[in-house]
């Protein structure tokens, strides 16, 4: 006779968990400092990790802790503590510790740098519940710190990694490709296969990096643009794989390639974010002060139920945009979103002739576009969709 | 396993799990390590499970859980036992559950 069974596990990024609407969003992520102990070179949020001013200016931990029960309150399951360095900040045990007697599993975004010990035991004694993600820049001393711009860097993430795996606390690293490192793509894969919760999946590379999201520094945007890789270098990445990249590729444009008119979210939006002052953004990225809603002078609930529900009916109206992203097959693909436009150009639906072209150089691999040719001038998608479908069966 | 449960026994949530009611579902989040078998895991009751849950609160008796349930749910009085037993032998063994002291 079979057991019967009184608890049952659950999987919380099933769709169908909830016996109502559920809650407002699954996740929200706390950029609980903009500082960083590093200066990386291609970074789009970093401050100085000792700027009084920045630090001034943060929530205190009464404040967060503030934030946090009401995320509780409203069934969010997850929050990503995030930055700049979210543990330069000295109530990170308390705020750790705070979120996980509210019953929230935690997602840690860091540099590994300051996982001490006493951090790391922390952890292994209340855990995260989520696999931390850990960035790395190099698998050299100098590679790493020609990133990170700080002597010593390196010795600390190496000991921060060394304490998770000691105490057996899940992780898994993900890169960024960057000239000091780019010969180390190969040492970095072998390393991450051998991290038990990688899952033999090689770790996330990123390489479109996005520019300064506060528009704060036009000589860091300059510096973080020339550090992009061009599209023929990200085809080769992209295409290292040709038929696996190529049977993905397929099946993603059999979901996702109709145009998406002049609606601007297409994303959706969010998780929201709370910024390291208590304003909360749409989305991690998208930093557009119009955007954002004063969490010191409001609640997170009429944010996430009736302010920012709105935001999806926004639409375009910069003309460039109507005349290509708006009508364009390639949307899906394509990096282009408000977050990006605000970056770059200052506005919501400013096309960002970067993402366009890594988008197209995609789409002419694909067979989907001719060499030269605009997608959003295409008429037949449809038919050269199927093209490339039956191309993969053949 | 059954016989180490007495209907005079009386049980607490544990601090190892903090239970949270989320649209009408009561989640059991592992607050320390090895509760869970994986270290993601998270917990939910059926109805029954629910409702034995919100009754051990550290006063209640075995015994007048089961009174309880009897007047609340239409089932033989054996199969309530027997659930109500299962349960608090399942939460016991996952650590989301306490023995306290004994009336």
């Amino acid at each position: 006779m079979k057991e019967k069974k009184y608890v049952v596990k659950k999987d919380l990024d099933s769709h169908l968990l909830w016996k109502g609407e559920g809650p407002p969003q699954a996740q929200l992520d706390i950029e609980l400092t903009e500082r960083c102990n590093n200066t990386c070179i291609h970074c789009s949020i970093n401050m100085p990790a000792n700027d009084s001013n920045t630090r001034s200016r943060e929530l205190d931990t009464e404040e967060w802790k503030n934030i946090l029960r009401q995320a509780g309150d409203l069934g969010i399951m997850t929050v990503r503590f995030t930055g700049g360095e979210p543990l330069l900040r000295h109530d990170f045990p308390e705020l750790y510790l705070f979120a996980r007697r509210l019953g929230l599993t935690v997602l840690l975004f860091t540099n590994a740098r300051l996982i001490t010990p006493q951090i790391a035991d922390l952890l292994a004694d209340i855990p995260p519940l989520e696999d931390i993600e850990i960035s790395v820049y190099g698998m050299k001393k100098e590679s790493y710190e020609a990133v990170t711009g700080v002597t010593g860097s390196y010795a600390e993430f190496r000991n921060g990694i060394q304490s998770l795996l000691d105490r057996k606390i899940p992780f898994v690293v993900k890169g960024a490709l960057l000239p000091p490192n780019k010969n180390e793509t190969g040492e970095f894969n072998a390393w991450a296969a051998t991290i038990p919760w990688m899952e033999n999946s090689p770790p996330l590379c990123s390489m479109f990096f996005e520019l300064r999201g506060r528009r704060d520094s036009a000589a860091r945007n300059s510096m973080i643009s020339r550090l992009r890789v061009s599209p023929d270098e990200a085809m080769v990445i992209l295409t290292k794989h040709p038929e696996s990249y190529r049977r993905e590729m397929a099946e993603f444009f059999d979901r996702f390639a109709s145009p998406s008119n002049d609606r601007l979210f297409t994303c959706g939006i969010g998780p929201a974010c709370v910024d390291a002052y208590g304003a909360l953004q749409p989305c991690l990225a998208l930093r557009h002060p119009d955007l954002t809603y004063d969490l010191k002078k409001g609640t997170l609930q009429e944010a996430l139920t009736s302010v920012f529900p709105r935001l999806r009916e926004m639409r375009a109206a910069n003309q460039l945009y109507l005349e290509r992203c708006a009508r364009c097959f390639l949307k899906a693909m394509c990096d282009q979103c408000p977050a990006k436009s605000w970056s770059e150009h200052g506005t919501l639906d400013t096309p960002v002739e970067y993402f366009c072209k890594i988008a197209h150089a995609q789409a002419l691999f694909l067979g989907l576009v001719k060499k030269g040719e605009q997608a959003w001038k295409v008429q037949d998608r449809e038919e050269r969709i199927n093209n490339l479908k039956r191309r993969i069966t053949a | 396993m059954t016989k180490s449960i007495r209907m005079d026994m009386v049980f607490a949530h544990s601090n190892d799990v903090v239970a949270r009611e989320i649209d009408g579902m009561l989640i059991i989040v592992p607050l320390t390590a090895g509760v869970g078998d994986m270290e993601d895991d998270l917990f939910s009751l059926n109805e029954t499970g629910t409702a034995i849950w919100n009754m051990l609160d550290n006063k209640k008796t075995m015994k007048e859980i089961i009174a309880g349930l009897k007047k609340e749910y239409k089932a033989g009085p054996g199969e309530i036992t027997r659930d109500a037993i299962g349960i608090v032998e399942e939460l016991l063994k996952r650590r989301m559950l306490v023995a306290a002291t004994s009336t």
